[in-house]
């Protein structure tokens, strides 16, 4: 039990407070804090959301509720908190009450393994990696519950289709997340910053980045892929039913899962805290970490307020038929690629203490292979589309010659 | 047995497991009964945390509650009539026959030497990490075998799966 008394903990102790009781303490200071940070995040998130979505649609979005329309957050969440809390007679009710905090528990779990700085993070588990898709799996539980519980078949058609997304594009983001995990030797997430000390491991695999990014904004529900609330094909999706703060909980779970899943992949390929001067104080480590995770985070809105939605169909086309089998790929090929430089010596058998010098080799090769195999897609891609296009015009011209024989 | 987290734990735990299986059996709706073996499988995990195995757990929770439930619900979701089961399971005598005589085997097995002697062999202080399971599985004086078994097994479930699910004029 000693080992676990550090920080606060001793200093409670050296003032006269139980043992027991001190770390009691503690531990809840940092449960506290480690859970109060996302929830405080989210509402500055769903104004920095409006405000971008605005922006690239060419309006202003909230500007009256406070300077730059900051404070428009809180007025909403104390319209959601105030509005009549409507359960529907048909619904199950204790499956439809819990499913919204499953889903918000569900992302707030996740900022436990987070490391923020080199001494800061909730926990340190071996199994970081594991933990993090382990604990993504509860947010398609809360989903299924949601859709079901709330007796509608538009909600119930929503949840089977996200309920199909979720599990697909789970498949290629566990094939992504375990190139860092082998690169880094380690499922902890403290190992796997620590171990970019030489290079961020999107140099030594971009595909593996790519793959991880386009699974996790499927995951989010984000366009393209916002099967999740197709206001104009279901209504509106799972959610139909739920009104006031049990609506606000899955709103603010989903805009709280986007930023975390920047912060991860931060944390997985950008190495996390890592930057010019973090040593010298937590602060300048967590800024990094901030700075990079939001950046990702602002690319997602980018796309999320470009491009339109995919079909179900072709979702999971993309899915089964191009990214499973690439990620798998990816990983084999950068298994086989690391393995037989080690053994050659040319790579670092040690990454955790190994510098940029060392790790050069290994990133150019690496990074060729990468780039072979991303060529050889694009070729692949290129051909689809032609074909597509061809498809789509013979069909344009047949339809335009029968237009034209019904005319006379 | 000494109040500690680690026993409080044991209880909660065990409160999962059971409370989530009787709640299988009893419930007469398809879905709530899928809902109560997560809760179930969730306490196997928290098993495994105290156990030391966290990677057990979160496979346990990834595999079991990720997967399978899910596909459970699923299933359940695509059947007629789920709320409301009027069909009984109505031999309740040869039921409670069997379930009884397992219980006091189980409960013989666990109190007397019949299955071999009990070792009271002490806890060894090393822990095994995640490294450790993963140099069993592949290694020669290990689980190679076993594994390599279990990955053909799969292999050729999912091919027989594909082969049944192949549209037959394609």
């Amino acid at each position: 039990m000693e080992e676990l008394c550090t920080g606060l903990c001793t200093i409670l102790v050296e003032s006269g407070a139980d043992a027991g009781l001190a770390l009691f303490l503690s531990l809840l200071v940092g449960v506290l804090l480690v859970s109060g940070v996302p929830l405080i995040t989210v509402i500055l998130l769903i104004w920095i959301e409006r405000k971008v979505a605005a922006r690239i649609q060419d309006r202003i979005g909230p500007n009256r509720v406070g300077p730059v329309g900051l404070l428009q957050t809180i007025a909403d969440m104390i319209k959601l908190l105030s509005k009549e809390d409507i359960t529907p007679t048909a619904a199950d009710r204790i499956l439809y009450n819990a499913a919204p905090l499953v889903s918000f528990a569900s992302v707030v779990l996740l900022w436990a393994v987070i490391p923020f700085t080199p001494f800061h993070y909730g926990v340190d588990l071996e199994i970081g990696a594991l933990y993090f898709v382990a604990i993504a799996s509860f947010g398609t539980l809360a989903i299924m519950a949601a859709g079901w519980a709330s007796n509608n078949k538009y909600a119930l058609l929503g949840a089977f289709r996200v309920v199909a997304l979720l599990v697909s594009y789970e498949v290629p983001l566990v094939f992504a997340l375990l190139v860092p995990v082998l690169l880094a030797g380690s499922m902890s997430l403290v190992d796997i910053v620590n171990a970019q000390n030489g290079m961020w491991f999107v140099v030594l695999s971009p595909l593996a980045f790519v793959i991880f990014y386009i699974s996790s904004q499927a995951e989010t529900g984000r366009a393209p892929f916002d099967l999740i609330e197709a206001e104009s094909e279901l209504v509106a999706g799972f959610n139909i039913e739920y009104s006031g703060m049990k609506f606000g909980m899955f709103f603010a779970a989903e805009f709280l899962h986007v930023f975390t899943n920047g912060i991860i992949m931060a944390i997985l390929f950008f190495g996390g805290w890592m930057g010019p001067l973090y040593y010298e104080s937590p602060l300048i480590a967590f800024a990094w970490l901030g700075a990079k995770g939001g950046l990702i985070y602002l690319t997602t809105l980018w796309l999320r307020n470009t491009v339109p939605r995919l079909r179900i169909d072709q979702i999971m086309a993309f899915n089964w038929k191009f990214l499973v089998p690439l990620s798998i790929a990816n990983l084999i090929v950068v298994s086989f690629v690391l393995k037989v430089m080690q053994e050659l010596g040319m790579a670092p058998r040690d990454i955790l203490s190994a510098g940029f010098g060392e790790l050069l080799p290994t990133t150019i090769i690496l990074l060729l292979f990468n780039g072979a195999m991303i060529f050889y897609l694009l070729g692949i891609l290129r051909k689809r589309g032609r074909e597509a296009r061809r498809e789509s015009q013979a069909a344009r011209a047949e339809f335009a010659q029968t237009a034209h024989v019904a005319g006379h | 047995m000494e109040l500690n987290a680690i026993s409080i734990g044991f209880v909660v735990f065990t409160v999962f497991t059971l409370g989530g299986a009787l709640g299988v059996v009893t419930t007469r709706n398809l879905f709530q009964g899928t809902i109560w073996l997560m809760v179930s499988l969730f306490g196997v995990a928290g098993y495994f945390v105290l156990l030391s195995a966290p990677f057990l757990a979160a496979v346990q929770i990834l595999v079991y509650i990720g997967a399978i439930a899910i596909l459970i619900t699923f299933a359940v979701m695509l059947t007629r009539s789920i709320a409301l089961i009027k069909a009984r399971y109505i031999r309740t005598l040869p039921n409670f026959i069997a379930s009884l005589a397992l219980f006091l085997i189980l409960l013989l097995g666990v109190t007397v030497p019949i299955f071999g002697p009990h070792s009271p062999e002490s806890i060894p202080d090393y822990v095994a990490s995640t490294r450790d399971l993963g140099a069993a599985l592949v290694d020669e004086n290990g689980y190679v075998v076993p594994f390599l078994l279990a990955s053909v097994l799969l292999t050729a479930a999912m091919i027989g799966a594909i082969f049944i699910a192949r549209d037959e004029n394609a």
